[in-house]
């Protein structure tokens, strides 16, 4: 093999460089799931708590085309048959009181910034 | 054999020229902007221009700004959804030197919500759209700020954020979002309070002097206003076919 040495070289610098995460983050702890502050008031969320964990971006996204576009503003839960009204300040926000406390952590923790805050208005509670 | 290819390409080649043909057939077939609904409730609003004081139209403005979040900005910039204006300026082709105390007289002005809408017909995205009920809506989210709408609208009715409206807000009320910078804002006769069957707010403080219907309905307080009085509506020469009427 030609210049072995400059080639060794160059790929422990690569496999150093492509491992580096791995290896920055030994010892510190694993990740765990933000503790969120949940509602004192109310025992159920429009869909079920895992649902919503998972989808509640597409359901708010689908929300804002139905209400906007649509002028469609019922939302019937299909956990509880109860209708509510699609709207993130009238509806989640009754609720979720807190967006620091509950929006915020996960958002947070895994470095999203969704612009729902940009014009919406967070609950006066929490400035 | 030999028939059969030769029939073969005629109908390749017709099928070619018809496809050539199809999207030339859609640009007939569309109309650009909609009507308006001929079937159905279309709202629409009617000034009484007599009842109309400067209190009463203070009034109108304060709530309207108040409750969606516009903003105050003390130059060109401004936003506004209602505003005040003589009737000479609304009117400019309905005005003569002799009209002395009606030409001055102070005038409420908004979206005029037409039936044929310059705005919605120049909106790349669809942000600007008509509802079957003929309201001229603004979808925020998906406006891009490219300002075609305000050229396109004769009355000046949209107004563009050129900041962050919350630097300028006071207060804001969570009912009702504010909007981002760079994006074009106007009236939606009041969508969202239409919703849960209540009227436009500017309505509900005038003291009579704004009236709110169903222009399709001809029992409505606004038909038979309009059929009892006489009305004018701004620059009805461009065809826009404004649902705000002027009583006059």
């Amino acid at each position: 093999m030609y210049d072995k040495g400059k080639v060794l070289a160059g790929l422990a610098v690569f496999v150093g460089l492509m491992t580096f995460p791995f290896w920055f983050n030994i010892g510190t702890a694993a990740y765990e799931r933000p503790k969120l502050l949940l509602p004192k008031d109310s025992k159920e969320c429009v869909e079920s708590a895992e649902w919503m964990r998972a989808e509640h971006m597409q359901l708010l996204n689908d929300w804002r085309d139905e209400v906007v576009r649509d002028g469609d503003h019922d939302h019937v839960s299909s956990v509880t048959g109860k209708t509510y009204m699609k709207s993130l300040t009238k509806t989640c926000m009754k609720c979720h009181d807190n967006k620091e406390q509950f929006c915020d952590k996960c958002h947070t923790s895994l470095s999203v910034s969704p612009y729902c805050w940009d014009c919406h208005v967070a609950p006066k509670g929490d400035k | 054999m030999k028939n059969s290819r030769r029939t073969f390409l005629k109908i390749a080649g017709l099928a070619a020229l018809g496809w050539g043909v199809r999207p030339a057939g859609n640009l007939f077939a569309s109309s650009g902007g909609g009507h308006g609904s001929a079937s159905g409730v279309h709202w629409g609003m009617v000034i009484d221009t007599h009842k109309l004081t400067d209190a009463i139209i203070e009034k109108c403005v304060e709530i309207c700004h108040s409750i969606h979040n516009v903003p105050t900005i003390d130059s060109k910039q401004d936003i506004k959804w209602v505003w005040k204006a003589p009737f000479h300026s609304l009117f400019p082709t309905q005005d003569h030197k002799f009209l002395k105390d009606l030409s001055h007289h102070e005038t409420l002005s908004l979206c005029n919500h037409c039936e044929n809408p310059p705005c919605v017909r120049v909106c790349p995205t669809k942000a600007t759209f008509q509802r079957e009920d003929g309201i001229v809506m603004m979808d925020f989210h998906r406006c891009i700020g490219c300002r075609y709408c305000m050229a396109a609208c004769p009355y000046g009715s949209r107004s563009f954020n050129y900041h962050d409206p919350r630097k300028f807000l006071k207060e804001t009320t969570p009912e009702f979002p504010t909007r981002a910078m760079g994006v074009v804002e106007k009236c939606e006769f009041c969508a969202e309070r239409l919703a849960e069957g209540k009227l436009p707010a500017c309505v509900e403080v005038s003291e009579g002097a704004l009236l709110f219907g169903d222009l399709n309905d001809s029992h409505s307080e606004v038909r038979k206003l309009l059929g009892e009085r006489y009305s004018i509506r701004r620059n009805p020469g461009l065809g826009t076919e404004p649902s705000v009427y002027y009583l006059i």
